[in-house]
């Protein structure tokens, strides 16, 4: 049973209506790049607050460490490097879960309560209700969610849900040494976004915008990009994210159809018998014809 | 054997058969738990979700094996002729409970399901391991796993409506249970829905 403060939106795998009566403000979490110095605070903060330990990795070249998501690991930030103008940029962005309007795994998710979405935004994952199908890797379209190798059960960012519901904001936000990660109603952090990006083009970024992707219906973690014109910059965040056509298909129109194809089946052979009747073997064999 | 008997399966044909058979019906529910929110206290036929979601696809497995097993028991059966397609063009006269076509083992009708069912167990099978965690589906790319689920849901359908026709003529076609219950059809079956069947195995005409 989710707080008062959590009501829930959406449902994995239930048809019917939530509580449709309270109506809290959507929060977000906003991202800015651009003041972020990748020293991971953000990590160590999330690791701590949830207790999950993600094993020691090995320096595989790079400043990713972990090098993936993982159960263990909600977040992780990803460094690249991109030349311009004879100039190296390096574009730093702290992935994990984006908490999308519409979400894959959401829809994906077979089991009834495994994935909810609150009314404020936040998409959870309630590991008590998951069988580990892993139809929610599918589903998204971040790449997001991994399933633990201990319980076959998926994990993710849950935003802190459990900060939130008592007024506190994600511990990655509350540990940013920078101010890089802010926090607070979805209307508000699209202002904080818009004065970030006036400054930003001042300072030559002709192409700073906001990554609050439309595909999705919107996100609940939002960046402020220097090149929003190419999100792909940025450990290949997709610039045009969606649901896939095929996970939609196949759990959109494949069940209405399914649904008529079997009832025909079933009716079929009812409503034939019922009126043609039983094909017997000439009437001189009836009785030893039985079956 | 009685003289009107004939021996249409042998019991390891049949044991071959009920267990391609319980393995699809648990399958199916469960498979359908999986597809249909509505449905999903299904996946009580193995006990808990967690574990329907565990046991589905080594069930599979032995489906597929049992299925392979009658594959090459059947196939040889299976090869559509010209009375095939006169019977298939005349569906409607078979309907009615009218033959059609020197019919031999299997009708037309028959042999469509028989190969209807090996492509589905095949896509089954194949997109079935795609997408089974935690062993295999790993090392496939995700946009491959979504492709598979989606199939796998397709062809598992296909495969339900498949056997409720099978189930129900079956059913229709009197006599012919007991070919797989107990192995034996009579003479007036046999001549009557397999003409040229019965002339093989009695050489009576």
């Amino acid at each position: 049973m989710a707080l008062q403060s959590l009501d829930i939106q959406r449902r994995s795998a239930t048809p019917t209506a939530t509580p449709q009566v309270r109506g809290p403000a959507e929060v977000a979490k906003l991202i800015d790049v651009s003041v972020c110095t990748g020293c991971k605070a953000c990590q160590v903060a999330c690791s701590e607050w949830n207790d999950i330990r993600a094993d020691v990795g090995t320096c595989v070249g790079v400043y990713d460490n972990p090098i993936d998501l993982s159960a263990q690991a909600w977040t992780v930030m990803r460094f690249s490097e991109h030349e311009e103008n004879g100039r190296l940029q390096w574009l730093i962005r702290k992935d994990g879960c984006m908490h999308c309007s519409d979400p894959g795994c959401l829809k994906a998710c077979p089991s009834p309560g495994a994935i909810v979405q609150f009314k404020n935004g936040i998409v959870d994952f309630h590991q008590e209700n998951c069988i580990g199908c892993g139809y929610c890797v599918s589903g998204c379209p971040f790449n997001i969610p991994r399933i633990n190798k201990e319980d076959n059960k998926a994990y993710k960012c849950s935003l802190c849900s459990d900060r939130v519901a008592v007024g506190q904001e994600p511990s990655c936000v509350k540990t940013c040494p920078t101010g890089a990660i802010q926090f607070g109603t979805k209307e508000d952090m699209k202002h904080v976004a818009e004065d970030r990006i006036t400054d930003l083009k001042r300072r030559g970024f002709a192409n700073a915008g906001l990554y609050d992707p439309e595909g999705v219906g919107g996100t609940h973690v939002m960046y402020v990009l220097h090149h929003a014109d190419r999100p792909e910059l940025y450990h290949g965040l997709p610039a045009n994210p969606a649901i896939s056509a095929t996970v939609k298909l196949w759990k959109g129109l494949l069940k209405p159809l399914a649904t008529v194809g079997i009832a025909a089946a079933g009716l079929f052979g009812f409503f034939h018998y019922i009126t043609v009747g039983p094909n017997r073997p000439d009437e001189d064999h009836h009785e030893e014809t039985r079956s | 054997m009685k003289d009107n008997l004939i021996q249409r399966y042998s019991a390891a044909e049949r044991i071959n058969h009920w267990i391609v058979a319980v393995c699809f019906v648990l399958l199916a529910i469960s498979g359908l738990a999986f597809f249909y929110p509505a449905f999903f206290w299904l996946t009580g036929v193995f006990g808990t979700p967690q574990l329907a979601r565990i046991v589905h696809p080594f069930v599979g497995v032995v489906m597929f094996l049992a299925f392979g097993r009658q594959f090459f028991r059947y196939w040889h059966h299976n090869i559509l002729n010209g009375e095939d397609i006169k019977w298939m063009k005349a569906v409607g006269t078979v309907l009615k409970g009218g033959e059609v076509g020197d019919i031999g083992r299997y009708n037309g009708g028959q042999k469509a399901m028989f190969w209807v069912m090996c492509a589905c167990m095949a896509t089954l099978l194949a997109t079935g391991v795609i997408a089974w965690r935690p062993y295999f589906a790993e090392n496939f790319p995700i946009p491959v796993i979504r492709v598979a689920l989606l199939l796998h849901a397709a062809s598992a359908v296909a495969l339900i409506a498949s056997i409720i026709i099978h189930v129900y003529a079956a059913l229709w076609v009197q006599g012919t249970i007991r070919a797989m219950v107990e192995g034996v059809v009579t003479h007036a079956w046999a001549k009557k829905h397999h003409p040229r069947w019965f002339r093989e195995v009695t050489g009576k005409k």
